[in-house]
């Protein structure tokens, strides 16, 4: 584009064509904005002639539909937000614009990001562009899988537990969860509040450290969000890997995980060391508790943040006769199962009297897990490990059996527990054609480190801009 | 048998920061409808709060106030709860860690000093308003006040009567009016007031039963309603019932405490530490700064009253009272205007015109003005009596007393007692004159009104003059 040989105008028409032509099948998106990026998009030719070099120039992006947008509807995925507009654009749509980038539509999740495979989504789920019998992950699975079919060359996803990583290793992408309060949570829907985090899906790393350089950065909106200066994340990527020191935590490969799995992140390992990287085995002994303490804190922060949608002020109201009437009824139709039995075990966890038992000993083995990784990091700069224990499942295996599917976040959610930055990498394939991912982990605020390790991966492993065939 | 009362209040103080407690919307009292709302206040998805740094300051001014500790580290918690005027289905508030604990406030009981015990002080939002039309069943939802801030203070059981408890009331409401962080409005709400209180036999350790009291709107419906509820309590204790725990509402036209909710209906609020704001530090360096912000405090003042304007220990109480009321002397005073002097005009004259204290400032009578007024009696000017009409005329008409007094003659000796009196030396000491008056020389008159203008220097009012002259001499 900078040099003249392709238009915004082009690539965004190429990108809506695609979504044209395989979305019926993908459903990646729950809304597409035609007129609105095809305006923009001619709108950043006109700004590239005139010598804007916006880091996102011209380029289409999909956001997942949690994220408030003031021109599309923000869903969340479900009935209760069906027709909601936000009367704001979230902190990071505002940098995606102020760096030229354009968004084409809202993508497909699990209802407010409940889930990991983007099946609980009440507008119907997306499918695996590998196999469209298979799921995608979840929840931020329509990003994932609009950025593996090219209808988006970057996606803006939320990861909570794995939301982004998972989908993306199932999709074979790129995804980053950043370093908790390195990206604006202002405007993001809350599912976990002190653990979901905004990131990019891209097709490469390349294109991940550009996005993060275009969305991380202090806000005084959030809160949460710290004042820290933003690396050049992009120029941290040429750096070899002779100084880094690769943990590998002896508990990520026990019992449970799918062979072809290992096997792919073993050789990733290798791939690394060949790089070389060291390789030291590390250990996170409190890691075991990590799913029953991820699923207890971010179900009682969801309990409270879900309260909200009561049907008074805006959202979907279920007409009834007296408040409690509409208050029960709303609730009842206007969120789906899942989200109702994440609401029914954040509000037991913070019951009086069970306090104690499960909210307060679940935020302990936090502070544990958090000391875990510590240790570890004093051995090494970064984790490896896998993203999921298996690649993606057949569509409708796991919806009727939710420990399993609670399950299949085992790798990630430790990450998001310990407010680390993670990033899943394309490492291979399974023997089905499905894409396995490969995780790594840095300390807090390490993106540098992390995206450099990852960059190294991919030019080993070779599966960057992999397109599957459609 | 005896009963003692125990009795302990919770005051919710709305706080006069400019915006509110999460977000930048003003905190304006009776602006339309939901105007003065943001995606924050509104609690739409995706917003987050940010706190207010003047909120806290606030919070540190009333802990400094009250001798009280502010914890270096305290934490916001979610209050979970379903009510329409509550946009987040959760008030962010302060749980187990809040803002200021251990602090105090003196009252007077029976003229001897009782300390009362303050447990806690916690920074939270306030909810918005339910409107409800009556005629349809509908209702209407505003939330221009949600967010508000609001310091919640909490006293220990250490009151042990009805007048106990309002004074307490009083002190602080004071109090938190010279911090100037509260408006103390009762009646829109910006100082809420409910009380726990229980009845237990005199000398037991145990306290008894007791009931939660809302909406008491005024300093005399708190009173009304503690003594209602301890009547009540004792009524049931000595016919050998039980008391039940439960939140009565003070009903003010039928004068009675009615229950609102039983225990059972007990709401569990699934508190929790809200991971959206950060814990609240607050070092030495604060608490100084804001240390030395603080204006002088009510004891103090009085104290200085006594000591530095040698005012009787009643007046002083009195006039320091009300911040603006203490100012207003003070300002009087400056005129070179004897303090005890103005002490009298301010709480005679000036607080039968002006009943609310806090309307003062705004009042007519500006101090300079009533200052002056007090030096002109002083010096001689006018007399006590004629400053009274002066005083009436200044309520009326804002006018400084030098400009009353010329407009309307004043200044000339109009005072009936003290013209008489030098009249009738007049008389007494011309008895010629007298007897020629007597035998019908009215022309003599003259004579008379000549002495009483050289003595009074021209300034006897001449037509009240002439009329004293006429009637005493009339009279020999």
């Amino acid at each position: 584009m900078a040099r003249g040989q392709l238009s915004a105008v082009e690539l965004t028409r190429s990108c809506l064509d695609r979504i044209d032509t395989f979305d019926s099948r993908l459903h990646s998106f729950i809304t597409v904005d035609e007129e609105g990026a095809m305006a923009a998009a001619a709108a950043a030719d006109t700004k590239r002639d005139l010598g804007d070099e916006g880091k996102l120039l011209g380029i289409p992006l999909s956001i997942k539909d949690l994220i408030c947008t003031e021109a599309m509807a923000t869903t969340c995925g479900s009935k209760m937000l069906a027709n909601f507009i936000a009367p704001y654009d979230a902190a990071v749509v505002e940098n995606i614009r102020a760096a030229g980038g354009i968004m084409v539509g809202k993508t497909t999740m699990d209802e407010f990001a409940m889930g990991s495979s983007s099946e609980t989504c009440c507008f119907g789920a997306p499918a695996n562009p590998y196999n469209t019998d298979f799921v995608p992950g979840g929840s931020s699975g329509g990003s994932a899988v609009s950025v593996a079919a090219a209808e988006a060359l970057g996606s803006l996803g939320s990861d909570t537990g794995g939301s982004i990583r998972q989908p993306a290793a199932l999709c074979g992408v790129v995804g980053m969860k950043p370093t908790y309060g390195r990206v604006s949570r202002y405007g993001l829907v809350a599912f976990g509040s002190s653990l979901d985090q905004i990131g990019p899906i891209t097709r490469d790393v390349t294109d991940c450290a550009l996005m993060l350089a275009v969305v991380a950065g202090y806000d005084r909106r959030d809160s949460t969000s710290v004042n820290r200066p933003v690396e050049d994340y992009p120029a941290a990527l040429r750096k070899g890997m002779d100084t880094l020191r690769i943990g590998v935590p002896r508990e990520f490969f026990q019992e449970g995980i799918d062979l072809e799995v290992e096997g792919v992140v073993r050789g990733g390992i290798d791939m690394l060391s060949d790089a070389g990287a060291t390789v030291v085995e590390v250990t996170l002994p409190h890691i075991k508790y990590g799913v029953a303490a991820y699923y207890l804190i971010a179900s009682a922060e969801a309990s409270s943040n879900l309260a909200r949608y009561d049907g008074v002020a805006y959202g979907f109201r279920a007409p009834a006769d007296e408040l409690l009437a509409m208050y029960k009824d709303t609730r009842t139709q206007g969120f789906g199962e899942e989200v109702k039995r994440r609401i029914l075990i954040g509000t037991y966890a913070l019951s009086s009297g069970y306090y104690d038992a499960y909210y307060k000993k679940a935020s302990q083995i936090r502070t544990l897990i958090i000391e875990d990784f510590k240790a570890a990091f004093c051995d090494c700069d970064v984790l490896v490990s896998p993203v999921s224990p298996t690649p993606a499942w057949r569509i409708g295996a796991k919806t009727d059996d939710p420990l399993a599917m609670y399950l299949s976040d085992i790798f990630t959610l430790s990450t998001n527990l310990a407010g680390l930055p993670g990033i899943s990498v394309p490492g291979g394939f399974s023997g089905d054609g499905l894409p396995i991912g490969i995780q790594l982990q840095a300390p807090h605020f390490h993106e540098s480190v992390l995206l450099r390790a990852a960059y190294n991966l991919e030019l080993q492993t070779e599966l960057a801009n992999h397109l599957p065939s459609l | 048998m005896e009963f003692e009362t125990v009795i302990g209040l919770e005051v919710h103080a709305q706080l006069r920061t400019a915006t509110k407690i999460f977000c930048g919307c003003a905190t304006t009292f009776g602006a339309p409808p939901n105007t003065n709302t943001c995606p924050v206040c509104l609690g739409l998805p995706g917003s987050l709060p940010v706190l207010n740094k003047m909120a806290v300051e606030y919070g540190i001014k009333v802990a400094l106030a009250a001798n009280a500790t502010v914890n270096p580290l305290s934490q916001f918690a979610r209050k979970n709860y379903f009510y329409p005027d509550l946009p987040k289905g959760y008030q962010t508030s302060q749980y187990d860690r809040p803002l200021v604990e251990h602090g105090r406030i003196d009252i007077t009981v029976d003229n001897e000093v009782k300390t009362i015990g303050i447990t806690r002080m916690h920074l939270e939002e306030d909810a918005g308003k339910l409107i409800h039309d009556e005629r349809e069943p509908r209702s209407f939802v505003d939330l221009n006040r949600a967010g508000t801030p609001l310091l919640e203070i909490v006293s220990e059981p250490d009151l042990r009567s009805p007048a106990e408890a309002v004074d307490y009331l009083r002190k602080l409401h004071t109090m938190l009016r010279y911090l100037d962080v509260c408006d103390g409005n009762m009646q829109e709400g910006s100082f809420r007031c409910d009380a726990n209180i229980s009845l237990r036999p005199f000398g037991a350790a145990e306290f008894g039963v007791r009931t939660e009291l809302k909406n008491m709107n005024s300093f005399r419906h708190v009173q009304a309603a503690l003594e209602y509820e301890q009547r009540r309590q004792r009524d049931i204790l000595l016919e050998g019932g039980t008391v039940i725990q439960q939140t009565m509402l003070w009903n003010p036209d039928k004068g009675i405490t009615e229950p609102m909710r039983g225990k059972e209906d007990a709401h569990d609020y699934r508190y929790f530490p809200c991971p959206d704001l950060l814990e609240v530090q607050v070092d030495d360096s604060w608490v100084n700064t804001v240390r030395h912000t603080l204006p002088e405090l009510p004891e103090a003042r009085r104290n200085r009253f006594v000591d530095s304007y040698g005012l009787p220990p009643y007046d002083a109480a009195l006039l320091t009272e009300a911040r603006e009321l203490a100012d207003y002397f003070e300002q009087a005073t400056a005129t070179g205007a004897p303090a005890k002097k103005v002490a009298n005009w301010v709480m005679t004259e000036l607080l039968r015109e002006v009943t609310a204290p806090a309307l003062i400032a705004d009042g007519a009578v500006s101090p300079e003005h009533l200052g002056t007024l007090v030096l002109l009696i002083e010096d001689g000017t006018i007399s006590g009596k004629i400053g009274k009409s002066v005083f009436t005329e200044m309520i009326s008409s804002g006018k400084d007393p030098r400009t009353i007094i010329t407009e309307k003659g004043f200044s000339q000796i109009s005072d009936e007692d003290e013209l008489l009196k030098l009249v009738r030396e007049i008389i007494t000491a011309s008895p010629d004159q007298v007897a020629q008056f007597k035998a019908g020389k009215s022309k003599v008159m003259g004579y008379f009104i000549g002495r009483l203008m050289q003595k009074t220097k021209g300034s006897a009012n001449p037509k009240l003059a002439n009329q004293l002259f006429t009637r005493e001499l009339s009279a020999r």
